[in-house]
């Protein structure tokens, strides 16, 4: 196996770990902020592709497109939080799955509704489309490289916004004691409305740029809203620090346990078991990853609450 | 839940078919992500119920949702309570496997539309059981014959680690006469292949065989165009259906996969049913459309020559399969599996549709590796 594809599946791995951490950066504030369990998280992540695919199919331009993914899945997010989720801030989290879960019903039907039931075609601008050559040798699509880009952009912002920001000390408080700042004359409600908009865009621009090398359909949300909550039990539930960490490692092990498990299997077994064993291995490498981190901190990583 | 009575009413002709009314349940999946191929099959099968003209074939169709559970809840309850006498629809080979062995136990005829699990067409056939589309591993051998006929020796091969997955990359690999290159399992609904891309990459292959149906394959294809490796791929045709290319789009151009059916067969039967479904529907028919409107011929024809009550006489008007199919000739093999051409097709730009066209036939008057099994 050679350094090229080594160095290959890294920065394989390193984009798919930035595009989770777009998802379990919204899912992880939800819950530090809230304390909800937003099982719908998944639905919003859909609501942004399906709104750029809809938008850049019919303006041609996939930044038109992005921009719709933002302010669709953030209006989606705050109609629902405004709609049904503020009635469970209170409730028990087995309700609050209860009700998400409804959620992602109807956003999957309504989707279809809408778009009906074939996948729909969103395509990576002409300007990032094809391979580059990186120094090395290494051939590797400009596209994903700018996802990389974006996602450590974005989590670059987040942390800008968190902690340097008046709405970032108030977010941190709400996570500490929301009586407290609501007793101080913070409007609380309209501080959940907001978060929860911001993870709902967030999801919703995971969605979009994901969208364009993906299959745009209904249902695509929730194979990521897994590995999303994954994330954020490594990471620490409530910690964006974690999320960030957890995101990258969940990545570059669910790549590099694909590639190089079976590869590894093949050393000793003829290559059509090595490659049945290595994929199912491969398939439970996070949660195995997971399982000792837990083990290890039962918190996750940079979690503070059990 | 949905509930669709659909009665094929319309312009009886009078003239006396003297028989019993005909009770068919569809099984299908019309929710969910893989809806789009549930909805094909149905609206193909009441086109043809519609234009057969019959009043005397009822349909009750139900939503599978994808889930085996709930199609074995639908199948006892037609059974049971709505008394149906064929059944038919279902899309995945799972749910076929939890419905079908109980359904002709019971003495119910199955009709498959879309699933042939490679368990029902040798030692588990049964006399009750046709399948009206393929045997899984069908289009993955042409898929083979046709890697040697334009001279691929080296392929990489990839599909999903589930049971069709296995029985894909076994059924490339039992006519492909070349090496291979490097064989992956990925997981099943997997987005992202940029890991097996780059091992194709680094493989040295000369071709590439998959089988990632659905959404999978728009994804692989997309990742695959961009990643600039531009090897010819091949693959059958459930990455390729009409309902799927729009979504592909121009990464898909130029693919060559393998199916029994394309739009563009010429044959008469073909033409008016293409013609009729775009005119009903307002879109391009695809591959699970015309496995529809098949089963449902096939259906018409046996109800034309015998009485659903008596089974012995029902059962061999299936079998004489006397019905103008829209892929040409069409039989029957001693396991009540298809005998027929598979096609390949390549991907093609008609104005600003994608579509596919037959550019030969990968295997002639092919049966299934399992007939021999099967002992009826």
């Amino acid at each position: 196996m050679s350094l090229i594809l080594v160095i290959e599946q890294i920065l394989n791995g390193v984009q798919l770990g930035v595009m989770l951490f777009l998802m379990a950066a919204g899912l992880t504030l939800i819950f530090g902020v809230m304390g909800l369990i937003n099982l719908a998280h998944g639905s919003l992540y859909m609501v942004g592709a399906f709104a750029a695919a809809a938008v850049a199919g019919v303006t041609g331009s996939f930044l038109l497109g992005l921009v719709a993914a933002l302010v669709a899945a953030a209006a989606a997010g705050a109609l629902i939080e405004v709609t049904v989720i503020r009635r469970l801030y209170a409730a028990d989290h087995l309700d609050q799955v209860l009700a998400t879960f409804a959620l992602i019903l109807v956003f999957s039907e309504g989707v279809r509704w809408v778009f009906g039931s074939f996948p729909l075609f969103l395509d990576i601008p002409a300007a990032l489309s094809g391979p580059v050559t990186l120094p090395g040798g290494i051939e590797y699509p400009l596209y994903r490289l700018v996802l990389i880009g974006i996602g450590l952009a974005v989590g670059l912002g987040l942390w800008w916004l968190i902690e340097r920001t008046r709405l970032g000390i108030r977010i941190r408080a709400g996570e500490n004691d929301r009586e407290m700042i609501a007793a101080l004359g913070v409007d609380i409600s309209r501080l959940y409305t907001l978060v929860f908009a911001l993870g709902a865009a967030l999801a919703g621009l995971a969605g979009a740029l994901v969208g364009a090398i993906q299959s745009v359909q209904v249902g695509m949300g929730e194979p990521v809203l897994i590995l999303a909550f994954v994330v954020i039990v490594i990471g620490g539930i409530g910690s964006i620090r974690g999320a960030f960490v957890g995101a990258l490692l969940v990545g570059l092990t669910e790549t590099l346990g694909g590639v190089f498990l079976p590869a590894f299997f093949g050393l000793f077994t003829d290559p059509a078991t090595a490659t049945s064993i290595g994929a199912s291995l491969a398939s439970m490498a996070i949660y195995v990853l997971m399982g000792v981190v837990l083990v290890w901190r039962p918190t996750g990583l940079f979690g503070v609450r059990a | 839940m949905k509930k669709l009575l659909a009665t094929a009413a319309a312009l009886a002709l009078g003239a006396g078919v003297a028989s019993a009314d005909v009770k068919v349940g569809m099984i299908t999946t019309l929710s969910g992500g893989g809806a789009g191929l549930g909805i094909d099959v149905r609206d193909g099968f009441m086109l043809a119920i519609e234009q057969s003209g019959r009043d005397d074939i009822e349909v009750v169709i139900e939503d599978d949702q994808r889930k085996p559970d709930i199609a074995v809840q639908l199948s006892d309850k037609m059974i049971q309570s709505e008394k149906v006498d064929v059944l038919t629809g279902i899309i995945w080979s799972n749910l076929a496997m939890a419905v079908i062995p109980g359904a002709v136990a019971q003495g119910k005829f199955y009709l498959s539309p879309n699933a042939g699990p490679s368990a029902l067409a040798g030692k588990g056939c049964h006399e009750n059981y046709f399948n009206v589309a393929w045997q899984n591993d069908n289009l993955h051998e042409a898929a083979g014959a046709y890697a040697n006929s334009v001279g691929y020796e080296n392929s990489f091969i990839l599909a999903p680690n589930y049971p069709a997955g296995q029985d894909a990359l076994t059924g490339y690999k039992r006519f492909y006469e070349g090496e291979v290159a490097g064989e992956i399992y990925t997981q099943l609904g997997q987005t992202d292949y940029a890991a097996e891309i780059a091992q194709i990459r680094a493989s040295g292959a000369d071709s590439v065989f998959f089988f990632l149906p659905g959404g999978m394959g728009i994804s692989f294809l997309k990742q695959y165009a961009d990643s600039g490796v531009g090897l010819p791929v091949v693959g059958p045709a459930f990455s390729f259906d009409q309902g799927i290319l729009q979504a592909v789009g121009p990464a898909a151009l130029g693919v060559v996969n393998t199916s029994q059916w394309s739009k563009d067969l010429d044959n008469a039967a073909n033409a008016a049913f293409v013609e009729s479904f775009e005119a009903k529907y307002d879109r391009l028919p695809s591959l699970y459309a015309s496995q529809g409107f098949d089963t449902a011929n096939l259906l018409i024809s046996a109800v034309e020559k015998a009485d659903v009550s008596d089974a012995d006489a029902f059962r061999e008007a299936l079998r004489a399969a006397d019905f103008d199919s829209t892929r040409g000739d069409f039989a029957f093999g001693p396991n009540q599996h298809p005998v027929q051409d598979i096609y390949a097709r390549e991907v093609i730009q008609e104005g600003d549709v994608f579509t596919n066209k037959v550019i030969g036939v990968a295997l002639e008057d092919h049966s299934d590796a399992y007939a021999a099994e099967c002992k009826m």
